[in-house]
């Protein structure tokens, strides 16, 4: 299929796409190797025919290339069915694997809901958990994550590499030193980071996701750096070196890759240009929208992400009227959430947390995509407080 | 100023008035914004805390959890004192301007 037949326009055309923070559009090239690899690598890469050879070379030429982009040997790299899945499986078997250095994980209070759930689990099976707060910005406190690490029977450590929800990106090397200093190692969940900004350096386990570089859904990595103490938490199983069970969709594995490289390769580029754009945001939207707290660092975060608080706003209701005029975003507010609390992000960093608002850019956004937002928006936060009555208060 | 003397006996009052962060005092007003969904709370109290005289103390309550975040943060957007959270749950803050 020619590529212009699967330009950026068709996938972002008038509603404006804002979450890539979620999921970016599927690049054109992930379409391109998915619809290849559909043909070529539906047999299973284990067996013993030409089908299967196939596949093995297309599963091999994947781990080379993703491995090479993320710098880092193809035999420490495996595929998981998801971000998800790798940043479980990164925690369960950090903890397994120093199971006899002790029974504690340190994280940071700011992780991602699937770190935190591997956590509890641990926590319910009589391990514990120590997590370390961050400040308003949502910068991790360096001097508590260092004690912590330092505390007695340590396993493991895990900290995000940068905030999916505020933006911010952490000092992972800062942090990593800590924990080498007394021997534990660390695991970054670099989910927002890989193919939009150089990986920091460190680490012993490292997960992403293929969705949010525009990869297909259902794609994780994991990396697992030699001569890490680190043990499958799952039933045997010896494919992906034995880290990840079961069978991979491996035409999406394909098109994380090819993906990967192409988002990799204008990475710097795009960052640039979002960041530029995220600048915009949070100017406009301090200086036009009344009340509003801008959250998150301004200078060290993400290029593409930037969160902010409307006051006196229900969160729902402003998500549901930027979708009627065609905003897809995002938001940390507990009326938004299955649980009903409002982000765990947004409370440890003690911002406000109503009508809050996620709005994270990809590729395929243009300026006039970001104008259009910055245009309506006062006006759709304004008719919502005009509606609850509280203009004024 | 009208924060009440806290040994006055005040029958209008609530209960639970003496803790740590309002020593020995009582609220000068309760708003009672149990079952209510955030921002509802915070709106409540940014309504009612300027019809009070500077000086007076509020006491919120409030289950939603989005509470224990939003009304500290809306005491420091709005340059208000926010004296403490307690079980209940309870906020008090302080009419500072
Ligand atoms: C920082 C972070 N970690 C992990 C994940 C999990 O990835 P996925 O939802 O694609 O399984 C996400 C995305 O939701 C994320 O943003």
């Amino acid at each position: 299929m020619p590529t212009e037949a699967i330009a950026w326009a068709d996938v972002t055309s008038s509603p404006v796409y804002l979450d890539a923070a979620t999921a970016a559009p599927l690049h054109p090239v992930a379409r391109q190797a998915l619809l290849a690899a559909l043909d070529d690598g539906w047999a299973d890469p284990d067996r013993l025919y030409s089908q299967a050879r196939r596949a093995r070379h297309l599963l091999d030429a994947a781990r080379e290339a993703t491995a090479d982009t993320l710098g880092v040997r193809p035999d420490e790299l495996s595929f998981t069915a998801s971000g998800t899945s790798a940043a479980h499986t990164a925690v369960l078997g950090g903890l397994r694997g120093r199971r006899r250095a002790g029974r504690v994980l340190v994280h940071s209070a700011i992780e991602h809901s699937a770190v935190l759930h591997a956590a509890e689990q641990h926590v319910a099976g009589g391990g514990t958990a120590v997590e370390v707060p961050v400040d308003r910005l949502g910068r991790l406190d360096l001097d508590a994550w260092s004690a912590a690490v330092t505390g007695a029977e340590v396993a493991s450590a895990a900290l995000i590499a940068a905030s999916h929800e505020v933006g911010t990106v952490q000092p992972v090397e800062a942090a990593a030193a800590a924990c080498a200093r007394v021997g534990v190692p660390l695991y970054v969940d670099a989910a927002q980071l890989v193919g939009r900004v150089p990986v920091p350096s460190g680490w012993s386990v490292l997960t992403a996701s293929a969705r949010k570089w525009g990869g297909p859904p259902g794609v994780g990595l994991l990396v697992v750096r030699k001569g890490t103490r680190w043990e499958s938490p799952w039933p045997a199983d010896e494919r992906e070196s034995g880290r990840t069970p079961g069978t991979l969709n491996l035409p999406a594995v394909v098109a994380a890759a090819a993906s990967l490289r192409a988002a990799t390769a204008d990475a710097a580029a795009q960052a640039t240009r979002l960041s530029a754009l995220v600048d915009r945001i949070r100017a406009r939207v301090a200086a036009e929208v009344p009340d509003v707290e801008v959250v998150g660092d301004p200078e060290h975060r993400l290029p593409h992400l930037v969160t902010f608080s409307c006051l006196y706003v229900d969160g729902e209701a402003l998500l549901h009227a930027l979708d009627r005029r065609g905003f897809a975003v995002s938001s940390g507010s507990s009326c938004t959430s299955s649980t009903l609390r409002p982000s765990h992000v947004l409370e440890a960093m003690g911002v406000l947390s109503h009508g809050n608002v996620r709005v994270s850019l990809h590729t395929g956004n243009t300026e006039a995509d970001v104008e259009r937002f910055l245009t309506e928006l006062p006006g759709i936060v304004a008719d919502l407080r005009e509606q609850a009555g509280v203009t004024g208060l | 100023m009208n924060v009440p003397d806290a040994t006055g006996d005040t029958p209008d009052r609530p209960v639970g008035g003496a803790s740590s962060d309002l020593p020995g005092q009582l609220p000068d007003e309760v708003l009672d914004c149990l079952g209510q969904r955030c921002p509802l709370p915070v709106i409540a109290l940014a309504r009612r805390l300027p019809e009070l005289p500077v000086g007076a103390v509020v006491r919120v309550l409030a289950d939603d959890p989005a509470a224990a975040v939003d009304i500290p943060a809306w005491c420091r957007m709005r340059g208000q004192e926010f004296l403490g959270a307690h079980p209940g749950p309870t906020y008090h803050i302080r009419r500072t301007h």
